[in-house]
């Protein structure tokens, strides 16, 4: 998560906020953002696991597309059916290159009949909009949101607190996304998170986020959550994060993503790098994204080699550390397909020891994400 | 007690040397999870790295102060890594060192002037 110095760090609109609430402030994609506040990462991990946490999550890339197809255009560059996607619902894809390798992952959506609302990696999205505008050229138009804030609030308390807040996201479920008033301004809210808990994404225009923030924030029930535990609440939950379990050699079979790979799409053939993928899904991938229980010793993290019994190298962690929840070391990381059978045992080498750990089904901690209300 | 400036401590009982991380490096870190103690026996140098703790986010390693034999770590760590925070300078110390040479102690910053590089930081 380093990051080049020279580069001047960018501030989102919730800057001054988060240095009032006592936020450590870190280099984070390119912008200034909270890693912590005073509780810590601990007490904000379990606090949005047992209630609800306000994420400043500013530094990704909103965007619109626009062009007399949308829909059938982003089909091109990614490989989710999203001629079938209606308006009001969201989806999470991939983008990809030539090789099927992921340029980045992204949500894509429809707020309203206007165009594909996309939001991607903050560290990618320079390039991410490059590609789509290279590779869509004449066909969509894409009008950045460099001027909205994006907060996500999650946590089983987190649909109590904004239907208050917000009674136009009444009846929306998992996957749903409005553009409503509320708050006195126009919000882009979405039902999804990265937490794996029920929750929303909210995109509110930078003038008018601070006093969003501040609003959600008056409940007792939320609390304002770092980036630390944004990221150990992610990975519990499974979900991998671009960067670390995913990058531009690592097809969306390999990282375990083939429900992103619609059927109809997988019978056109017809997205980038589509020869490699629909082989994989025919015949299995060479390495497969894994979830590890460490079950002795310390939390293997990014870069910790995985071992089988003999000693083999035969994978290595992609990111992993201390579970809150389970009180101990998960990771994950790429095995062979024969290593990563459930309930397989494997070592993980932290500082020169071998560890033993337990190939366990994805999430950690199970979702509870609202599908029906 | 004597500091370093990477936020190790020691305290000399006789020729044994208590070490730990300082308040200060308990506050930085965050919430400890994870201690790895040196194994007894075990002969260090004065700034190899002996131990490692880790908060949710990061490993990190813990310098020793001195140089010396581990003569003893802090087992109790194991299953209260967050001792570290809560007592950092007491109950929280990773190992005991029999002092190699004394004479590194002089090096070392006392309490006031550690607080006074704090203040640099």
């Amino acid at each position: 998560m380093s990051q080049a110095a020279e580069a001047p760090l960018k501030t989102t609109p919730l800057h001054a906020a988060h240095i009032a609430r006592g936020g450590r402030m870190v280099p984070f994609a390119g912008y200034e953002l909270p890693v912590q506040y005073p509780e810590g990462v601990l007490r904000e991990h379990l606090w949005t696991r047992e209630h609800a946490g306000l994420f400043d999550v500013s530094h990704m890339g909103q965007g619109r597309l626009r062009g007399v197809a949308p829909l059938a255009a982003f089909e091109q560059v990614a490989p989710g059916d999203f001629i079938g996607l209606k308006p009001g619902r969201q989806k999470y894809s991939v983008l990809l290159n030539r090789q099927g390798g992921i340029i980045d992952d992204l949500m894509a959506s429809r707020p309203d009949d206007n165009g594909l609302f996309v939001v991607v990696n903050g560290a990618c999205k320079e390039n991410d909009f490059k590609v789509i505008d290279a590779e869509l050229a004449g066909q969509v138009t894409i009008e950045r949101y460099e001027d909205r804030a994006l907060v996500a609030l999650q946590g089983p308390e987190a649909a109590a607190v904004l239907g208050e807040l917000v009674p136009a996201v009444a009846g929306m479920v998992f996957m749903d996304i409005r553009r409503v008033e509320g708050l006195g301004t126009d919000l882009i809210v979405s039902r999804s998170g990265y937490t794996g808990e029920d929750g929303y994404e909210i995109s509110v225009p930078g003038a008018d986020a601070v006093r969003v923030w501040d609003a959600i924030l008056a409940d007792p029930r939320v609390k304002p959550i770092g980036l630390g535990a944004r990221d150990s609440l992610r990975l519990e939950a499974g979900l991998p994060l671009y960067g670390h379990d995913l990058d531009e050699t690592v097809s969306p079979v390999e990282a375990d993503l083939t429900f992103a790979i619609n059927k109809n799409r997988r019978e056109q053939r017809d997205f980038p790098g589509a020869a490699r993928i629909v082989k994989e899904l025919a015949e299995g991938p060479s390495r497969v994204r894994v979830a590890l229980k460490v079950l002795e010793g310390a939390p293997a993290r990014e870069g910790a080699e995985i071992a089988d019994a003999d000693g083999n190298v035969i994978g290595v962690v992609t990111s992993g550390g201390y579970s809150p929840c389970l009180k101990g070391g998960i990771a994950l990381g790429f095995a062979p397909p024969a290593h990563a059978m459930v309930g397989g045992r494997l070592n993980v080498i932290v500082r020169g020891k071998a560890q033993a750990a337990e190939v366990v089904k994805a999430p950690f901690v199970p979702h509870r994400y609202v599908r029906k209300l | 007690m004597r500091f370093t400036k990477d936020h190790e401590w020691v305290e000399v009982d006789g020729d044994v040397a208590t070490v730990g991380i300082t308040a200060y490096a308990a506050e930085q870190l965050g919430d400890v999870v994870f201690v790895e103690t040196p194994d007894v026996g075990k002969t260090v140098k004065a700034g190899d790295g002996f131990a490692v703790v880790e908060s949710v986010k990061a490993a990190s390693d813990v310098y020793a102060p001195i140089s010396g034999e581990v003569v003893e770590a802090n087992a109790a760590l194991g299953d209260a890594p967050e001792t570290v925070n809560a007592a950092p300078e007491a109950a929280g110390w990773f190992a005991k060192l029999k002092l190699a040479n004394p004479g590194e102690l002089d090096a070392l910053m006392d309490r006031a002037a550690y607080e006074a590089y704090l203040q640099t930081l």
